[in-house]
C-alpha cells in the first residue's frame, strides 16, 4: 500500500465531502481551459469564440478538424499522420529511456558513494540547468552536424535525454537517498556485491520515482518542436509537435486542426498516466521496508 | 524490471535504426505554407518533376522555427536551394547571408511581367532577390447583409453606429496593432520608417494615434480587438465592416455572411487609407544559385500558368501581372483575390531594411498607450523614439581585451588553485582510488550533459563578449555586462524606472516566488488528498488533473489569454455574473500579472502533484502507523513526518522549479506578451526581446542570460543554506 494516513480510514462523512469537494474545484480549475480546447477542436472552422461556457453550438458540431489533422480520405497523408505520430511515440519512449538509463546509476552513485569530485558535479549539475537557453538551437545544430547526427531520430533523441538528465539525476538520487540504506546492506553481508545490491535491491524500490522521471522526459520530448524543426530535415521525420505548429502561421492560425491536434497528441499522455499511476501508488510493500 | 529491460531494448533498435540518409538532391524547397498554398506548391513541384525528370523535395516548416532553421541550416550548406517567405525580411536574410540574387531566376525581360510594386519590394541594393509570388495587403470587408453601398469613407462607417442593431459593431479590426494602424497613419501622411529609422513621429502620426483612440473611444471599435476577435465578429455577423487580409476570406466559407471586399476607406480631412504590402517571394540560396534547375523552377513558379495555379488552389493575390487580365481571374471564385489584387495597387512596400525590426514594439506601445489613454500622442511618440534610438545604439569601439582576459584569467587561476590544492591535500591519491568504482556509474552521463548541455551553454556565453548579429560579431569585451547593469547608462535615480535590469529582476523574483509557493502548495494538498484511501474516483480525478500538463501549452496558454479578455473573456463574464465591475485585464501591471500567474499556476501544479505522489509512495506506512499509536493529531504528523520524510525528494523539485519559472518565457510571452508596456517582461523574455525584437543582438542577451545564470547561482547558494540551517534543527 501507499503511505495513505493512517487515520484516513475513519474519515468522517463531512471530510469526505470536504475533500471531494476541493478536488472538484480543483478539476473544474484544470478542465476549464482545455474544455474551451475542446470545443474549439469540435467546431466547425475552429474560430475561437470568447463566450463564458466554452461548449459547442449543436450546429457547429463536426470532425472537419481531426480529419484535417489525420489526413482522412487521403491514404498518403494519414500514412503521413501515423509515422509522424510514430515517430512522436518512438521518440519520446527512446528519450525517457535514455534519460533514465543514463540518470539513474549516476543518480545512485551520488546517492550511495563518496568519491572525489561529487560536489562539485552536483554543483555543476545544478548550474546547467540556470542558464536559459535563448539561442542554443544553434550550437545544438552544430555538435548533430559534427556527429553526423543532424537529420536523425537518434541526434533528436540525444538531445532531448541529455536536456531531462539533470533533473532525472536530481529526481532519482532524492529516491535513492530516501530508501533505507539497510536493505542493500544487508543484502551485501548475504554476499551480494554493489552492482547486485543495486540491480537487485535498490532499483525496485525506487520503481516509482524511476515511472514519475520517465513521465517527465517522455513529457519533454513530446511537446517539443522547435528543436525537432530545427534538427529534423524531411516530413516523414518530423514529430506531431513540429506538424501540430504549422497549423499556426504568420498572420492567422487554424486554431480549429490545432485544438484537434492538440488534443490527439494529449490523449497518449493520458493513456501513459493511467498505465503508470498503479506504479505511482504500488510503492514499497515489494521491498519490504520495515521502518 | 523486466519493463527497464524492454526500454533498454527498445533504445538499442533505435540507435541501430539506419539514419535517414542523404535526401535525394534534385531542388529542395522549404516553405512556412499549409493548406491551399501548400497544396499548390505541391501540385506545381509535380509537373515540374515530371516534365523535367528532376526530383523535387518540398518541406512543410512551422513558420515559428522556420527563420531559426533558415539560419542555422543555410550557413553550414545543410539548407534548401530555395526557400519562400515575405520580401519584408529580405534584410535578415541578407545580413545572414541566406540568399544570392535571383539571377537568370527573373531576368531583367521579366521584370514586364510582374506588378511594379512586387518588383519594387524585391529590388535592393540594385539586384532582385527574389521571385514575387503574391501580395499580402489588408481591405475593408462588407457585410453586404448590413451595409447596402459599401462605405467610402472611415465617417461613412462610424455614421453607421446609429442604425446597427445593438450589439453590432460599425467596424473591426486590430486597432492596437501597428501594421494594421499603419493604414491611417499613411492616410495622415505619416510613416513608420525612413532614413533607416524611427519616423513616427510629428503631427501627421500623432493625428493617426488620435484617430486610432477616437475610434475605438466611440465604440466604433471593439476593446483589445486581436485578430481572432475580428474574425468571431465578422464571421458571426457582429460587425458591419472589418479589416483584415485574405486570410479572413478562409474563414468565411461557410457562407452564413454575405460579404464584399473593397479597398479601405478614405479618412475625411486627411487623405486614403493606404497598408502595408509584403510580397511573398521565391528566394535562391547560394547553391540553388547555382544550380540551374533550381533557378528554372524559381522562375517557372512566376509563370501565368503557375500563378494560376497558385491563385486558384492556393488564393494567392499573385504578382504576375498578365494573369489578372485573362478570362481565368474573373471567375467568380476568385472575386476576393481581385478585390485584394485592386487593393494592393494602392499598398506601400513595406521597407526592406532590417533596421526596420526594432521599430514595431515600441511603436506598438504607444499606440496601446494612446487608445487607452494613458498618454498624449506626442509623448507616446516620443518615448517610443527614444527607445527605438537607445535600443539601436551602435556598440563601443572594440576595447582592449585586457580586463577580460584579467577577469577569466583570475577565475581559471582560482580554479586551478582550488585543484591544486585539493590535489596536494593528504589522502588525496587514496581517495581517487576509492572513488574509481563511483566514475563507472557516472562517466556516461558526464560526457552526455559536457557535450550536449554544458558546450552549447558555454559557446551561448560566449557571445556575451560580442555586439552586433551572430554573423558580424564585433569584439566589446564586458561592455554588454556594463550596459545591462547600469541600465544603459542612466542617472542612479532611474534605477527603479520603468523598463530598467533591477525593476525587471524585482519583478521576476516575485514571479517566482508567487509561482513556486501555488505550485507547491496545490501540489502538496492535492497530492496527499489523491492519496487517502477512502476516494472512490481517484483514478479519475488523478487523470484529469494532469490535463493542464497533457495538452500542449502553446493552445491552453491562449485559452487563457482567451479568458482575461476586457469584453469576451469568460473571467470578466463571472465577475459581471457576479456583479462587480469588468477588468480590463492587460492594462495595469497588477491585473496582467496576476493572469500570468493564474496561468502559470495551472500549467505547473499537475507536476508538483505528481512529484509528491510519487514521493509519498516512499513513506512507509508504519512510521505513520507508529506516529498515530504516539497520540499525535494529523497536522503533527504532516508536520513532523510526512513533510521531512518528503524533503528529499521534494527539494530538487522545488529548487529545480524555482529555477525554471525564473526562467519561464513561454507563459509570459503568450499570456501578457509583456503588457503593460513591458512591465510584465521578466529578465528571461528581456533576453529574449534582444535576441528576436531588436536586431539580433544576441551578445547583448548572451550577457542576459549570464547575469541570469549568476542571480540563480547565487538564489540556489542561499537557499541551500537555508535548507542545511533547517535539516540542522532538531526534529
Amino acid at each position: 500500500m501507499s503511505a495513505d494516513l493512517a487515520q484516513n480510514d475513519r474519515a468522517s462523512p463531512l471530510e469526505r465531502m470536504a475533500v471531494n469537494a476541493i478536488l472538484v474545484i480543483a478539476v473544474i480549475y484544470a478542465l476549464y481551459p482545455v474544455l474551451w480546447v475542446i470545443s474549439l477542436a469540435f467546431s466547425k472552422g475552429g474560430t475561437p469564440e470568447l463566450r463564458a461556457l466554452p461548449i459547442p453550438r449543436y450546429r457547429d458540431l463536426s470532425l472537419d478538424n481531426f480529419r484535417l489533422v489525420t489526413g482522412w480520405g487521403d491514404p498518403a497523408r494519414s500514412w503521413l499522420f501515423v509515422r509522424q505520430l510514430g515517430n512522436s511515440l518512438i521518440v519520446s519512449l527512446a528519450t525517457a529511456a535514455g534519460a533514465i538509463l543514463i540518470a539513474t546509476p549516476t543518480a545512485y552513485a551520488l546517492a550511495r558513494h563518496e568519491f572525489v569530485g561529487k560536489s562539485a558535479g552536483l554543483r555543476t549539475l545544478l548550474l546547467t540547468q540556470m542558464f536559459p537557453g535563448v539561442a542554443s538551437a544553434v550550437p545544438l545544430y552544430l555538435i548533430l552536424d559534427a556527429l553526423h547526427l543532424l537529420d536523425t531520430r537518434t541526434g533528436l533523441v540525444l538531445v532531448y535525454a541529455a536536456t531531462a538528465v539533470p533533473f532525472a539525476i536530481f529526481q532519482l538520487r532524492g529516491a535513492f537517498l530516501a530508501i533505507p540504506v539497510d536493505l542493500e546492506e544487508a543484502a551485501m553481508v548475504d554476499g551480494a556485491t554493489r552492482t547486485q545490491a543495486f540491480l537487485k535491491v535498490a532499483l525496485p524500490a525506487a520503481r516509482p520515482a524511476i515511472a514519475v522521471t520517465a513521465l517527465f522526459a517522455f513529457m519533454s520530448a513530446w511537446n517539443e518542436f522547435i528543436l525537432a524543426a530545427t534538427l529534423l530535415g524531411r516530413e516523414s521525420a518530423f514529430t506531431l509537435p513540429v506538424v501540430l505548429q504549422s497549423y499556426v502561421g504568420e498572420y492567422n492560425t487554424s486554431w480549429g486542426a490545432f485544438a484537434a491536434g492538440a488534443i490527439l497528441v494529449s490523449v497518449p499522455v493520458m493513456a501513459l498516466f493511467y498505465v503508470a499511476q498503479r506504479q505511482l501508488v504500488s510503492g514499497l510493500t515489494s521491498g519490504g521496508v520495515k521502518g | 524490471m523486466r519493463a527497464l529491460a524492454v526500454l533498454v531494448a527498445l533504445v538499442l533498435t533505435l540507435v541501430t535504426l539506419p539514419g535517414c540518409g542523404e535526401p535525394p538532391r534534385g531542388v529542395v524547397i522549404w516553405h512556412p505554407y499549409r493548406g491551399g498554398e501548400q497544396k499548390a506548391l505541391e501540385q506545381l513541384a509535380a509537373r515540374f518533376e515530371a516534365e523535367r525528370h528532376v526530383p523535387v523535395t518540398i518541406l512543410a516548416i512551422p513558420y515559428e522555427a522556420y527563420l531559426s532553421k533558415l539560419e542555422a541550416a543555410i550557413p553550414r550548406g545543410n539548407g534548401p536551394d530555395l526557400f519562400l517567405g515575405p520580401h519584408n525580411r529580405l534584410g535578415e536574410y541578407l545580413l545572414h547571408g541566406l540568399v544570392a540574387p535571383a539571377g537568370d531566376a527573373f531576368p531583367e525581360a521579366d521584370v514586364a511581367i510582374y506588378e511594379p510594386q512586387t518588383v519594387a519590394a524585391v529590388t535592393t541594393e540594385g539586384q532582385r532577390w527574389a521571385v514575387p509570388l503574391a501580395s499580402k495587403c489588408i481591405a475593408l470587408y462588407v457585410n453586404t447583409d448590413l451595409v447596402a453601398t459599401p462605405p467610402r469613407t472611415l465617417g461613412e462607417i462610424a455614421a453607421k453606429k446609429a442604425s446597427l442593431p445593438k450589439g453590432t459593431w460599425p467596424l473591426v479590426y486590430e486597432a492596437q496593432s501597428v501594421y494594421f494602424h499603419a493604414a491611417i497613419l499613411h492616410a495622415y501622411g505619416g510613416t513608420l520608417f525612413a532614413n533607416e529609422t524611427f519616423a513616427m513621429v510629428g503631427p501627421a502620426a500623432e493625428r493617426s494615434l488620435d484617430e486610432a483612440r477616437e475610434l475605438t473611444k466611440q465604440g466604433i471599435v471593439p476593446q483589445e480587438p486581436s485578430g481572432d476577435l475580428v474574425r468571431q465578429l465578422f464571421a458571426s455577423g457582429s460587425a458591419a465592416t472589418a479589416i483584415s487580409g485574405p486570410w479572413l476570406a478562409g474563414d468565411l466559407e461557410n457562407g452564413r455572411v454575405h460579404y464584399e471586399v473593397v479597398p479601405l476607406p478614405t479618412i475625411e480631412g486627411a487623405g486614403a487609407m493606404r497598408p502595408y504590402l509584403t510580397v511573398e517571394g521565391a528566394f535562391l540560396t547560394r547553391e540553388g544559385a547555382e544550380q540551374p534547375e533550381a533557378r528554372a523552377f524559381a522562375r517557372m513558379l512566376g509563370t501565368e500558368a503557375a500563378a494560376r495555379e497558385r491563385a486558384e488552389t492556393g488564393q494567392q493575390v499573385v504578382a504576375t501581372r498578365s494573369f489578372w487580365t485573362t478570362e481565368a481571374s474573373r471567375a467568380p471564385a476568385l472575386k476576393i483575390l481581385r478585390a485584394f489584387h485592386e487593393a494592393s495597387n494602392d499598398a506601400i512596400p513595406m521597407p526592406v531594411s532590417f533596421a526596420m525590426n526594432p521599430v514595431w514594439v515600441p511603436a506598438e506601445d504607444a499606440l496601446k498607450k494612446v487608445i487607452r489613454g494613458e498618454e498624449t500622442a506626442k509623448v507616446a511618440l516620443d518615448e517610443a523614439k527614444a527607445f527605438y534610438v537607445d535600443v539601436m545604439r551602435p556598440p563601443p569601439p572594440s576595447p582592449s581585451p585586457a580586463p577580460l582576459i584579467i577577469v577569466l584569467g583570475l577565475v581559471l587561476l582560482a580554479g586551478a588553485y582550488y585543484a591544486l590544492r585539493r590535489a596536494r591535500a593528504p589522502g588525496f591519491r587514496r581517495e581517487l582510488r576509492a572513488s574509481k568504482p563511483a566514475y563507472k556509474y557516472v562517466v556516461h552521463s558526464v560526457l552526455t550533459i559536457l557535450v550536449l548541455v554544458v558546450f552549447p551553454l558555454l559557446a551561448g556565453a560566449a557571445t556575451s563578449f560580442f555586439a552586433g548579429t551572430r554573423d558580424h560579431p564585433q569584439f566589446v569585451g564586458l561592455s554588454n555586462y556594463w550596459e545591462i547593469l547600469s541600465v544603459r547608462g542612466k542617472p542612479f535615480t532611474e534605477y527603479l524606472s520603468h523598463g530598467s535590469f533591477y525593476l525587471t529582476l524585482l519583478v521576476t523574483v516575485l514571479w517566482t516566488v508567487v509561482n513556486v509557493v501555488a505550485h507547491v502548495g496545490l501540489g502538496l494538498v492535492l497530492g496527499i488528498m489523491l492519496a487517502r484511501p477512502f476516494l472512490r474516483l481517484r483514478a479519475f480525478y488523478r487523470v484529469l488533473l494532469i490535463l493542464p500538463w497533457a495538452v500542449p501549452s502553446y493552445v491552453t496558454a491562449l485559452a487563457w489569454k482567451g479568458m482575461f479578455h476586457r469584453q469576451f473573456g469568460a473571467v470578466n463574464a463571472i465577475l459581471v455574473a457576479l456583479g462587480a465591475e469588468p477588468v480590463s485585464w492587460f492594462a495595469k501591471f497588477s491585473t496582467a500579472f496576476t493572469a500570468n500567474v493564474a496561468t502559470n499556476v495551472w500549467l505547473g501544479f499537475p507536476f508538483m502533484m505528481v512529484v509528491v505522489m510519487g514521493a509519498l509512495t516512499s513513506i512507509p506506512k508504519d512510521v505513520l502507523e507508529a506516529a498515530e499509536v504516539d497520540g499525535a493529531t494529523r497536522w503533527q504528523t504532516f508536520r513532523l513526518v510526512t513533510l521531512p520524510l518528503l524533503r528529499p525528494t521534494l527539494l530538487p523539485a522545488v529548487v529545480l522549479g524555482s529555477v525554471w519559472t525564473f526562467n519561464m518565457f513561454n507563459v509570459v510571452y503568450l499570456v501578457s506578451g509583456g503588457e503593460p508596456n513591458g512591465k510584465t517582461d521578466i529578465l528571461v523574455s528581456e533576453a529574449y526581446r534582444w535576441a528576436f525584437a531588436r536586431n539580433a543582438q544576441f551578445g547583448y542577451a548572451a550577457a542576459y542570460a549570464v547575469i541570469i545564470f549568476g542571480l540563480l547561482a547565487l538564489m540556489t547558494r542561499v537557499l541551500g543554506t537555508i535548507g542545511k540551517g533547517e535539516e540542522a534543527k532538531p526534529s
